[in-house]
């Protein structure tokens, strides 16, 4: 059959070495078998003669007369239409139309038939049988052939689960010195509208050492000594000093209203200042270590202490301790309430996040957490809830993790995960802008805007020379201000509305509104 | 007298114990600067007139003593040809790098019995100058970006009877890999030449 004639031919171009069976045919032999070939193969009138068939029929002949390359004829040269060209069939169309004569049937029988047995070995010549060998003894070794290769058959222990290499941590953040940050029609100022210095801040990554209040007061710890900064004016107050040499403050926060600052202390106390006056109003002990996390829910004061619990303070009432949290088994450096004030979420040096349910007013001391979280692989500090979307949180993750980490806290699982490629050190939310700020250690020691919930990068803001230790926004949300362990203090205009838009956005508002609301503005204006 | 010319005679078991102390630090070393066992797993050990990197972890210990206390009987029969420590990822399996020891005997050894000549402090100097590029090598060699496992591959004559607990594998080799030949050493019984393959990155 003519399927077999290719195979046939190959088999025979093959073997050199055999003898020649026939040399190439004549041409009106080979015409004629073409023709009987299709005749006999395929019910199909053979009025077309192609002579480019010939072609892939035989091997052995490689003239074409068609692709007319040689030049040997000249009709060809002098004719404009070779036979080959064929323009009458529509060449240029958007449909295939199989055309059965110019098909390979032969060929394309040979191929599916020889499928898989290609290196049939009978079928190799001799320099080929060798060019293989050589092949093999590259590949394998050149001693393969006189070599065994053994293994002990019990493998070596693997690794301990989730460990990382080291190595990875240190060179992989710097792989992408470049931001791939992504264009945006906002404008971000790439460099910080003012540096403040912050001689003697504490480099501890556990310890929360920056707040800004609602009164636009930034309180900042600096070692043993506690300064307000002033947004407005620029003034600068001492408001506390701890006595003793060895102490220092471990984590400040502002009641919502602004006018009290809490503080923990290295000795375990927990302090209430009115600052104001720049008095103390309250010392409440009981942590047995440092307290490096504090956070506010109304007149519940939650603070984390390096011994793992946290404490709950009423600090309305002479008996303020009136709750303790076990949940973690090392340092407490996370600690943040839900804008609800349904949640608490905790994070800790044991790499464990915790969410905890509110027991407001009722005697509550001992609690489990709703959730704990463990996905994390370091210390969790960054902690923060989005304003926007209740119950979500994004936490992020020390130098061994090095993600943020988006969590459901009403179903306890995790939405979302970005590989930030660097130490996790503050996160916050942005009030305007559906994004969100976290901020990093080696290798950049950046500020990476995120868009949520893309997570692509919006903008990456350089310029600390050491790793970022603490944010804390503006109240109105505009400026981030980043504490570095570099001792600086950089204010960044990083969520700034434009001032059009949310005079438009109020006008809106308020037009929706009643007459309430309008008179109020026109008492503004 | 009579001292210093014992000492300076390596016998077949001398040399054996030699290159077989030199295989577990060298394998050792290999683990700990390319970061496939926790830093903390491994504790200071003071060999060669260098600061070397020893497990401490016991299971991996053991693994390590079977097969090397294997491999000593074969240099003492001198039927190995090579030790290779293969790299390769723990999930795909795709190898990453490999590190070849080759083993060049002198078997006339086997028939005459005598000793060679050379110090042990010269042998000493020798291994040390191949531990230390071993160090060194991190500097040039790919950072492993998933986390990888190992594997000791040997190496031996067509003819060894292979023990139960061995079984035949293959030469895992390195797709398009880059080679950096390391120094040698050599008891002058056996002659150890050392080598790193690691994957071409693009």
């Amino acid at each position: 059959m003519s399927q077999f004639n290719f195979e046939n031919e190959l088999n025979s171009v093959l073997r050199m070495d055999a003898p020649m069976s026939k040399g190439p045919s004549i041409r009106w032999q080979r015409k004629e078998e073409c023709n009987a070939s299709v005749n006999s193969s395929l019910n199909i009138s053979t009025a077309s003669k192609t002579p480019m068939k010939n072609v892939n029929r035989s091997v052995n002949n490689p003239k074409t007369p068609s692709t007319g390359s040689g030049s040997k004829t000249p009709k060809s040269q002098g004719k404009s239409k070779t036979p080959a060209k064929a323009p009458k069939t529509p060449s240029g169309g958007d449909r295939f139309i199989p055309n059965r004569n110019a098909t390979q049937f032969d060929l394309g029988h040979f191929k599916i038939m020889n499928d898989g047995k290609g290196d049939n070995p009978e079928l190799l010549s001799p320099s080929q049988k060798e060019f293989q060998k050589v092949m093999s003894e590259n590949l394998n070794g050149a001693d393969i052939m006189s070599n065994k290769i053994i293994s002990y058959k019990n493998k070596a222990p693997s690794a301990p689960e989730g460990y990382q290499n080291n190595l990875r941590v240190l060179y992989s953040s710097c792989k992408s010195p470049v931001s791939t940050a992504k264009k945006t029609t906002r404008n971000i100022p790439q460099f910080p509208e003012r540096i403040l210095d912050a001689p003697d801040i504490v480099d501890d990554y556990y310890l929360n050492l920056l707040d800004w209040s609602v009164t636009n007061q930034l309180a900042v710890c600096l070692g043993g000594s506690v300064y307000l900064w002033n947004a407005e004016s620029g003034d600068i107050n001492q408001l506390m000093q701890v006595e003793s040499q060895e102490d220092y403050i471990g984590a400040v926060s502002w009641v919502k209203e602004g006018n009290y600052l809490a503080l923990g202390t290295s000795s375990g106390e927990v302090q209430l200042w009115d600052v104001t006056a720049g008095k103390r109003l309250r010392n409440m002990p009981g942590h047995a270590s440092r307290v490096g996390s504090l956070a506010w829910n109304s007149y519940i004061l939650s603070s984390g202490s390096r011994s793992g619990s946290i404490h709950h303070h009423d600090v309305r009432v002479a008996n303020h301790h009136i709750g303790t949290l076990n949940g973690h088994t090392q340092e407490v450096c996370g600690l943040q309430w839900s804008p609800d004030g349904r949640h608490l979420a905790s994070g800790g040096n044991d790499n464990v996040l915790n969410i905890w349910p509110a027991h407001i007013g009722s005697l509550v001391s001992e609690t489990s957490p709703i959730y704990t979280f463990t996905q994390h692989q370091a210390a969790v500090k960054a902690l923060a809830w989005c304003p926007w979307q209740p119950n979500l949180l994004a936490s992020g993750g020390g130098t061994a993790d090095r993600h943020i980490r988006f969590w459901n806290c009403s179903t306890g699982t995790c939405a979302q995960s970005v590989d930030t490629k660097s130490q996790v050190c503050a996160l916050l939310w942005s009030k305007d802008y559906k994004e969100l700020i976290s901020s990093h250690g080696f290798a950049l020691n950046q500020l990476t805007i995120w868009k949520y919930p893309s997570l692509t990068k919006v903008s990456e803001l350089t310029g600390h020379t050491a790793r970022v230790l603490h944010m804390a926004m503006s109240p109105d949300g505009s400026t981030v201000v980043s504490a570095g362990a570099d001792e600086t203090l950089r204010l960044w205009k990083c969520f700034a509305v434009d001032d059009d838009k949310k005079k438009k956005q109020q006008q809106k508002s308020s037009s929706k509104d009643s007459s309430r609301v309008l008179s109020m503005t026109s008492k503004i204006r | 007298m009579a001292a210093t010319a014992t000492q300076n005679a390596i016998t077949l078991k001398g040399s054996t114990e030699i290159v077989s102390e030199f295989f577990s630090f060298g394998i050792n070393s290999i683990l700990y600067q390319r970061g496939i066992y926790p830093p903390e797993t491994f504790t200071r050990q003071q060999k060669y007139g260098l600061t070397l990197l020893v497990t401490t972890d016991d299971a991996l210990k053991n693994y390590l003593n079977e097969v090397i206390s294997q491999v000593k009987e074969w240099l003492q029969q001198m039927t190995v040809k090579k030790l290779v420590v293969v790299i390769k990822d723990i999930d795909t399996k795709e190898v990453f790098e490999r590190w070849q020891f080759d083993v060049e005997c002198d078997k006339s050894v086997l028939s005459d019995g005598k000793p060679r000549e050379k110090s042990e402090k010269e042998i000493n100097k020798e291994i040390c100058s191949v531990l230390r590029q071993i160090t060194a090598s991190v500097t040039f060699l790919p950072l492993l970006e998933s986390a990888c496992a190992f594997d000791l591959l040997v190496y031996t004559d067509k003819d060894l009877e292979v023990p139960d607990s061995w079984g035949e594998d293959g030469p895992q080799f390195i797709a398009n890999s880059e080679e950096v030949r390391l120094r040698s050493f050599t008891t002058l019984l056996h002659k150890v030449d050392a080598m790193v393959a690691y994957k071409k990155t693009d």
